[in-house]
């Protein structure tokens, strides 16, 4: 065999029914034909953008359209960057998702922790109260949310245009605190009680005992805390008003109304890089471990 | 030295307690016990106090009031209801909505089930289909949401427009000729951007299959599509029926795709978008609170008939 397969397990298809000439050439026409309609389903788009934002405003508009830009204008992406202010966009995001990821990893762990290993009183009660917001919509109760987060209660500040109003409320994650519970119900009890004897705090027992064989279903909540930020619309439209403040979301938004249309397509070429760079690099682990926290979580 | 030995106390005490199920102790150990544990807690149940627990109750309390500009309130009892009811774009937003959820029910949850099902059968160059397919799933979603208005752009300088004019096709007016068909177009860009993360779990599910179950269908002489039919759909039924649910709790909230590409018009506004609407440009707290208790009862209802319907083949 010229090449080993990704996998040997059965699958619909039987291994003898693959290799028989006619079920090799069916089997290489769907492979071929697959990678073709995946490169222009899912590729294309993206050259379209990038190419696009190369083009000048006479030629986006040109019917039919250029495949490949005529005199490729590499100033719309400066453009873009100054005029969009793209670099605070993104800076902005960033800041707001490593956040909200860092707050999430401190309190819904410590208290995944304490539901599985503490067990207070009425801790049961307490995880079934935030397990049920699982059912509520994240969008039915934004309006009320924004007012208090406009008006805290006794406090009376408002969070609004602080990176406050999206830290506090993503540590609302019903799913990571479940995913964290299960994962830390499966660690042996005695594992723990060994370190208790050695003198352990609960703190100390978490800190080096539970989160260093945690570390798998730790970057699955990790993942889902930092995407959950970056692709949020309705919440930071409602409590991020100040340009200064706003996410690339919200950002290019109000972007579209006032820049040309082959400018504000590099905008977006350039606001979807970060992301689309840093799944590149991480690729491997993302896939693993989001499929791990689909199958077990 | 002191909080030392408390704090090994407490923790020779959780153990225990942990072993044994259930805590056991004297008055003084549960009590600390108790403190530490809701210590630990206390930042996650400020955090949900404040922005899930409170705004849930505040939000059926408005349902039933009227707040002026100064921030007074006063009981109005269902008034807010009926002035729902009575406004055409109510029943407009819940055409559009359910329109939504139910085209989203055909293209986005039958194509990534047959996708994942196509990948798994391939042998070679898996990881390409799986990094392209979650390709859109990386970039913001009203980047994304931009590119793909621009794509539906109605004359042949749009992208789809270019390929029906290479194909010798008349062009067509995507997001502007009928409602049916702006609604459609906005599904089928919620399906590319977001089909990557379904497709991995669909493949996840669709691993744990034994082969042997394949292998004996055959033998019994089932073809190709009996054999997805009465191997792979209920080998996998668990994940299918809850990313059902999930996906119809999900569509059922748009609000980014027809506020971003298609604004309001063609009457593709949504239920939540309806609610930001009263609550944001006509200041109506009341009314869009109240529309969105209509909208979690609705949801709860596919919830509950969920569980109802899972308990019972469960049972079975």
């Amino acid at each position: 065999m010229a090449r080993t397969p990704d996998t040997v397990t059965r699958t619909l298809v039987s291994p003898a029914q693959l290799a028989r000439p006619l079920g090799r050439t069916a089997y290489w026409s769907v492979f071929w034909i697959l990678a073709v309609l995946f490169a222009l389903v899912f590729l294309f788009p993206l050259y379209w953008m990038i190419s696009g934002g190369l083009k000048s405003p006479q030629e986006i508009i040109r019917t039919p359209p250029t495949l490949v830009p005529a005199a490729p204008a590499a100033h719309n992406y400066l453009t873009a960057w100054q005029d969009g202010d793209l670099g605070r966009l993104i800076g902005n995001t960033a800041l707001y998702a490593l956040g909200a990821l860092g707050f999430q990893l401190v309190f819904d762990v410590a208290a995944a922790y304490a539901f599985s290993k503490l067990r207070p009183v009425f801790g049961n009660l307490v995880l079934f109260a935030m397990l049920a917001t699982l059912m509520i919509p994240t969008t039915v109760i934004a309006l009320p949310e924004y007012l208090t987060a406009n008006n805290l209660p006794f406090l009376h500040i408002s969070l609004l245009n602080t990176p406050w109003a999206i830290w506090l409320p993503s540590v609302t994650n019903a799913f990571n605190i479940f995913l964290l519970k299960r994962f830390f119900d499966s660690i042996p009890t005695d594992l723990l009680a060994a370190a208790a004897i050695d003198g352990a705090g609960p703190l100390r027992t978490l800190w080096s005992v539970v989160l260093p064989i945690s570390r798998p279903i730790l970057g699955v909540v990790s993942i889902f805390a930092v995407v959950g930020v970056w692709k949020d619309f309705l919440w930071p439209l409602l409590v991020l008003t100040d340009t200064s403040a706003q996410t690339v979301n919200i950002g290019l938004r109000q972007l579209s109304s006032g820049l040309p249309q082959n400018v504000l397509i590099a905008a977006l070429a350039i606001a979807s890089v970060p992301t689309i760079v840093f799944f590149l690099i991480f690729q491997r682990n993302i896939m693993s471990g989001l499929t791990a926290g689909a199958t077990k979580g | 030295m002191a909080t030392l030995n408390l704090t090994r106390a407490l923790a020779a005490d959780a153990a225990r307690a942990a072993r044994s199920g259930r805590p056991r102790g004297s008055l003084g150990r549960e009590l600390r016990r108790n403190t530490t544990a809701y210590l630990f807690l206390a930042g996650a149940i400020i955090c949900f106090a404040l922005f899930s627990w409170y705004p849930m109750i505040r939000e059926v309390i408005m349902s039933f009031q009227k707040s002026n500009f100064a921030g007074e309130t006063s009981w109005v009892g269902l008034r807010n209801y009926r002035h729902i009811l009575a406004d055409p774009d109510f029943w407009s937003a819940w055409r559009t909505t359910g329109l939504f959820t139910l085209f989203a029910l055909v293209l986005g949850y039958a194509v990534p089930f047959f996708t994942a099902i196509v990948i798994n059968e391939l042998r070679h160059a898996r990881s390409y289909f799986r990094l392209l397919v979650y390709l859109p799933v990386m970039m913001p979603p009203v980047a994304a949401a931009f590119l793909w208005r621009w794509f539906y752009t109605p004359d042949s300088s749009g992208l789809f427009n270019a390929l029906l004019h290479v194909l010798h096709l008349p062009g067509v007016q995507w997001l502007q000729s009928s409602h049916a068909l702006a609604v459609l177009c906005l599904v089928m860009f919620s399906t590319w951007i977001n089909m990557g993360g379904t497709v991995l779990i669909y493949l996840a599910a669709l691993q744990g299959i034994p082969g042997e179950l394949y292998e004996a269908a055959e033998i019994d002489g089932a073809g190709l599509l009996r054999r997805i039919w009465h191997v792979t759909v209920p080998q996998t039924r668990l994940v299918l029926s809850l990313m059902l649910l999930l996906q119809i709790i999900g569509t059922a909230q748009v609000f980014m795709e027809p506020y971003v590409i298609t604004g309001a018009a063609n009457n593709t506004t949504s239920v939540v978008y309806l609610i930001y609407q009263y609550a944001f440009a006509y200041n109506n707290y009341g009314s869009a609170s109240a529309l969105g208790v209509l909208l979690l009862l609705v949801l709860s209802g596919f919830a509950g008939g969920y569980l109802w319907l899972s308990r019972r083949t469960g049972e079975e």
